[in-house]
């Protein structure tokens, strides 16, 4: 599979392939919509050329002007854009949360914020980061690039797509503003019973956490769906499975993980505000319920989200080594099936959360084993890309040297997990600062160092224009010093006995220096953030013009004009490589014979890849974003009473069957 | 070269974080040892992976091939060895693992296989201090105090571990693991201290907002010590013989404090706060937050939120003159 | 334009929700709260009896926090020791509407500090101020007179009814009977 292509391959393929008009081979007497032979009065895109076909197409897939057309809007690039932005400024608020935390730990006994607040921050900066920024960030990327990658001009589902970045938007802004108004949560991000429950939790705090669950879970599973079928049916023609770029297989496997663990977190949180709501007694030990119940149903979840945040920065880290080690992946199939056995493995191991909890050993260590096993297709990965950089021709960029920045950390994050896979070592390290440092290893190290290098990296793909370099390494010397002098001393604190969510500590325990160290070290990391903060705000005025293919990379994304047109390709590319533009340096062989006065994409077999159908996509509709805000009432509405499912389903209901009212389809019309 | 010298200066803070009334890895009972000796073992397997692992990253990150190398050639003698060299890799990262969970389980064994023991306690986890419950087969001799324990050294200890209210979760790190405690379950653990100190724990699930102020004491003394301890604490709270603690004690028993606290031997019969009958002799209050001292006692009366903001005690009114004699009387129940 | 629409939006969302307000830390320098409170509509005179309200009544019965501080305090103080869990035994009951002593919260409040004829004790001096008002103001979710979304949900016990928040609101009809069980011996 590894092989070089050979200048004769690379010829095989015709510049200009047709697509067959309607002699589609089905059975006799089944014909449907799709097998109908195309309106010979409709315009093909074979049939105009250059300029004039750019401008048709992109005034057939735009967005229109004005509030009602932004709101209106299907197009993935735009609702990408949002869904980027929007993930990235909760990583800023969540950032801001954690460095008021740390300045209040700065010192012993101080008196910055009280424990109420303290309590409040940690948790707004825990679902902040894991629901509204670390779960969000991935999917974002996915509706961005995903069906540029493949080859499309749209994402699956595209209105499921624009509806699920209204519930995503409007819950984190719920929940944001509840805490502005002091009704933020502070029972942590995971909320454990009974602390959360009703006697122990008043008010509407715990609720807001609860529903805030509900709102990014719809919408991560609606994106994840679309993704999937993105991946799996909208690919052009010619991407056989093993073409797929790993970017896209790591969103794919993200997406099934996603479909599997949500529910039960979405579960969790139903059960809770059943609790706390209508009086429910699922979790309540004196009639039966059992607090325990929760937290398996919690990191049934709460292990694979672990995944669902690092999986797709394997994806970006696997881009931008290819493109700057300048060689094609080395292990393209283990890969992939490392991807996939992370996947798998990762509903295996939740119990790792609870071994302080006094289960039954045995069971316990099964955890264990799986736990540490997990560390075989992550080394698989790690080894794979060394390789390709090994044998490649290292371009230092700043990408890289955030993917860089990402090795050192995650590898010392991911060898400290496997301390904590120990139910022994874990009984002593659990609940401690620790665990505080090697889940930021893990994480910031696994997920935020991949995503900067990303956005460094697509950046110019997303605005047209190249951000600093020169910002860019100083913004990754700061990140890297000021990230380890801030979490490295966080283990011997753990170590040295200092449990976590404490908001206070004591001068004789001894902890002042370390914490000091990391207060400083968490203010530089901060730091550097602004100055990507400023580097992006400025590149995206003042940056370098960048053309479609800045960096001379091999994926499809980079075919098309940067920022994109709305349509994404003139015409379809035909991929006969991993790596198209490598393979195809000059120009990329092309399919011909889709509408020009419709959205019409190409339906494609899930594993040859073969084009199958031709099939009109959504039309830009309000409906999505009225469906989310009846979603919306809805959700905010059973937080206070039960009666919100009997007067919020009519709204919703009216809403989706505007959603999904059968129109005539444009081609009809005609 | 210029990363040596932060690594130098992080491997002396690791040093200096062996020591410690509170930290896993001064260990001073037979599991914390355990644990310690296991947890260096990792450090040094892992830290040697991640050193490998790093060395192998740098040496990939020198240029080798062509400028203008054709990124889709590959040379298949190459790409034999990597995958040789990664399948290596692969295998020994599996040994290692698999070596881990066998060492680990041994440890667990270990770990969980309790003693007969002649001492069983039962520690309640309450928002947010420690109640304990010392268990005899003479229910004479069953009596309750908080936050504090006192264990006779080299001997297991049995502890059941319950919860009240919350999840609350039992940690002395230099004596063993944590273990939670779980509203509507038990779980046990067992702890033996090698020579007599004073070993610092503090609870480690999070449990509201005194979650940081929920800390305990063990107090390991010899046999003898330990059952004069016992003895004197079984016994009811002397009645004071100064007119200062007389007083003390009048204004203690004519305020809000009998709703809450006990001390046997008097009148004050409430359950849902810590016992006091000999809270003097304890080395501190408010569950690890304030010494037991006169001045800790009566500001700790006078303004309990503002040690502890949040805390169940309430702030009574008292007249100025009152604060001294209840401080005098509460620290004279040795 | 835009700006307009935006800061009165933007001032809402930094209002903090006094419902949900943790104030654990009672002033100590203030004695007991004063109130003036009528039992009954009825005084000599053209006008209505002189009454003084402070305004703490609605600060303890509209939190949430305080209501739920006094539903743990109202089983710590063995206040189910005769009211059970608002039903009543040998005290009257506390969910349903009618209140022999007032039933706004400022009576309820008196009543736990003085004490009532035929066995409520006085428990001036015995409970802090501040919890008195917490308990008082759980006395009143009981029969649901606090807004709903300040009502408790569900403890952690075996349960003997509706939660207070699940209860359908009430109302306070003063001058209620001296349960049977209540009465001095005649």
């Amino acid at each position: 599979m590894t092989q070089a292509i050979t200048a004769h391959e690379r010829d095989a393929v015709p510049e200009v392939t047709r697509l067959a008009t309607g002699e589609r081979g089905g059975a006799p007497g089944i014909t449907s919509e799709a097998d109908r032979p195309p309106d010979p009065q409709e315009l093909r895109d074979d049939q105009v050329d250059g300029p004039e076909l750019t401008a048709r197409l992109a005034k057939t897939w735009g967005t229109e002007k004005g509030l009602i057309g932004a709101l209106s809007t299907v197009d993935h690039k735009v609702i990408g854009r949002r869904f980027i932005v929007t993930a990235i400024i909760f990583l800023f608020l969540g950032g801001l949360s954690a460095v008021v935390m740390r300045l209040q730990l700065a010192q012993p006994e101080n008196n910055l914020v009280g424990p109420d607040l303290y309590n409040q921050l940690f948790t707004m900066h825990g679902v902040t980061m894991m629901f509204l920024f670390g779960v969000p960030i991935g999917e974002a990327f996915a509706v961005y690039l995903v069906p540029l990658m493949v080859g499309t001009r749209n994402i699956g589902f595209p209105r499921l797509n624009a509806f699920s970045y209204y519930v995503y938007l409007f819950g984190g802004l719920m929940i944001w503003v509840a805490f502005m108004r002091n009704i933020g949560p502070d029972v942590g991000w995971f909320a454990y019973v009974p602390l959360s429950g009703p006697e122990f939790s008043p008010g509407k705090r715990a609720d807001v956490w609860a529903q805030m669950i509900t709102f990014t879970e719809v919408s991560g599973i609606a994106i994840a769906i679309s993704t999937v079928v993105t991946a799996f049916k909208l690919r052009a023609p010619g991407m056989t499975l093993d073409r797929i770029p790993l970017f896209v297989w790591a969103e794919l496997v993200n997406s099934f993980v996603i479909i599997f663990a949500l529910p039960a977190v979405v579960t969790a949180s139903a059960f809770l505000l059943m609790d706390r709501l209508i009086g429910t007694h699922i979790f309540n030990p004196a009639e039966g319920g059992d607090a325990l119940l929760y937290q398996h149903l919690f990191w049934f979840f709460g292990h694979p989200e672990v995944y669902i945040i690092f999986l797709p920065a394997t994806g970006w880290v696997s881009a931008i080594v290819v493109t700057f080690a300048r060689r094609q992946v080395f292990g393209y199939i283990p890969l992939v099936l490392s991807l996939i056995a992370t996947g798998f493995l990762s509903f295996g191991l939740w119990v790792h959360h609870m071994f302080t909890t006094g289960l039954p050993q045995l069971g316990a260590s099964f955890f264990t084993a799986s736990s540490m096993l997990i560390a075989i297709p992550n080394g698989i990965q790690i080894f794979c890309w060394i390789a390709t950089l090994w044998d490649g021709r290292p371009v230092f960029r700043a990408p890289l040297l955030f993917v860089i920045g990402f090795f050192f950390i995650f590898v010392a994050g991911g060898l400290s997990g496997i301390m904590l896979a120990s139910v022994p070592l874990d009984t002593q390290v659990h609940d401690t600062f620790f665990v505080v440092a090697h889940f930021h290893y893990v994480l910031i190290g696994g997920n935020v160092f991949p995503l900067i290098g990303a956005i460094y990296y697509w950046f110019p793909k997303f605005t047209g224009r190249m951000m600093s370099e020169r910002l860019g390494k100083w913004h990754f010397g700061l990140a890297f010093i000021g990230f380890n002098v801030a979490f490295f001393p966080m283990h011997i604190t753990g170590l040295m006995g200092m449990p976590r969510r404490v908001y206070t500590y004591m001068p004789e325990m001894g902890w002042a220096n370390l914490n000091m160290i990391s207060t400083i070290g968490a203010v530089l990391f901060f730091g550097s953030f602004l100055l990507f903060l400023h580097n992006i705000v400025a590149s995206a005025r003042r940056g370098a013009l960048a053309g479609p293919n800045p960096w001379n990379a091999g994926t499809l994304e980079w075919a098309a004009a940067s920022p994109p047109m709305p349509q994404n390709f003139d015409r379809i590319p035909v991929v006969t490589n991993r790596e198209p533009l490598w393979a195809h340096r000059d120009t990329l062989p092309v399919v011909a014979g889709l509408s020009v006065e419709n959205r019409e994409q190409i339906v494609s077999t899930v594993t040859a890849g073969r084009a199958d159908l031709r099939e009109t996509t959504p039309e830009p509709s309000i409906w999505p974003f009225l469906t989310a805000i009846a979603t919306t009432i809805l959700f905010i509405g059973s937080m206070f009473t039960p009666w919100a499912f009997v007067w919020g389903t009519p709204p919703l209901a009216l809403a989706l069957i505007g959603w999904f009212w059968p129109k005539p389809s444009t081609e009809d019309e005609k | 070269m210029k990363r040596l010298v932060p690594l130098l200066l992080i491997v002396t803070l690791a040093l200096a974080g062996c020591q410690g009334w509170q930290s896993a890895l001064d260990a001073h009972g037979p599991a914390a040892h355990t644990l310690a000796n296991m947890f260096w073992i990792f450090v040094a397997v892992l830290g040697t992976v991640w050193f490998l692992t790093m060395a192998a990253l740098l040496l990939a990150l020198r240029r080798r091939r062509p400028v203008d190398a054709d990124p889709l050639v590959t040379d298949p003698g190459t790409e034999k060895r990597m995958t040789m060299t990664i399948s290596v890799a692969i295998g020994l990262t599996l040994v290692t693992v698999i070596t881990f969970t066998g060492l680990s389980y041994a440890a667990q064994k270990v770990l969980y296989s309790h003693k007969d023991g002649a001492l069983t306690l039962l520690v309640t986890g309450q928002q947010w201090w420690w109640e304990v419950t010392y268990e005899d087969e003479q229910p004479s001799r069953v009596f309750t105090t908080a936050n504090e324990i006192h264990i006779p050294v080299g001997e297991p200890v049995l502890i059941k571990l319950e919860a009240s209210d919350v999840i609350h979760s039992f940690w002395i790190p230099n004596l063993t693991g944590k273990m939670d405690a779980i509203p509507g379950r038990q779980n046990q653990i067992q702890i033996q201290a090698d020579r007599p100190g004073l070993y610092r724990g503090q609870c480690a699930e999070f449990c509201g907002l005194q979650h940081a102020h929920m800390g305990i004491v063990v107090i390991a003394d010899t046999r003898e010590d330990f059952e004069r301890w016992r003895d004197h604490q079984v016994s009811s709270a002397i009645a004071p013989n100064d007119p200062e603690r007389q007083r003390g004690m009048e204004i203690f028993l004519s305020r809000p404090c009998i709703m809450c606290h006990q001390v046997r031997g008097t009148d004050a019969g409430g359950k849902v706060a810590p016992d006091l009958t000999h809270v003097g002799s304890r080395r501190t209050i408010g569950a690890g937050t304030l010494t037991t001292t006169r001045g800790n006692i009566a500001a700790w009366i006078v303004d309990p939120h503002g040690v502890k903001p949040g805390v169940n005690m309430p702030t009574i009114q008292l007249e100025p003159d009152e604060v001294q004699p209840l401080a005098s009387y509460l620290e004279g129940l040795k | 334009m835009k700006v307009y629409l935006v800061l009165p939006l933007v001032a809402f969302a930094l209002a903090a929700c006094e419902r949900e307000d943790r104030e654990y830390r009672a002033n100590p320098m203030t004695a007991e709260s004063q109130e003036k409170i009528a039992l009954v509509p009825l005084s000599a005179g053209p006008s209505g009896p002189t009454e003084y309200r402070s305004g703490l009544g609605k600060e303890y019965e509209e939190n949430a926090f305080h209501i739920s501080q006094g539903q743990r305090f109202y089983t710590w103080f063995n206040c189910n020791g005769c009211h059970a869990n608002g039903g009543g035994g040998s005290g009257p009951a506390l969910m349903d509407d009618r209140w022999i002593y007032g039933g706004q919260i400022e009576n309820i409040v008196q009543t736990i500090r003085e004490g009532r004829p035929n066995g409520m004790p006085s428990f001036r001096r015995k409970i802090p101020d501040d919890q008195i008002w917490e308990i008082a103001a759980y006395v009143r979710s009981m029969g649901r007179n606090v807004p709903k979304a300040a009502a408790p949900g569900r403890k952690d016990d075996m349960s003997p009814g509706p939660a207070e928040q699940r209860r359908p609101p009430g109302q306070v009809i003063d001058g209620g009977q001296v349960p049977p069980s209540a009465q001095m011996p005649q």
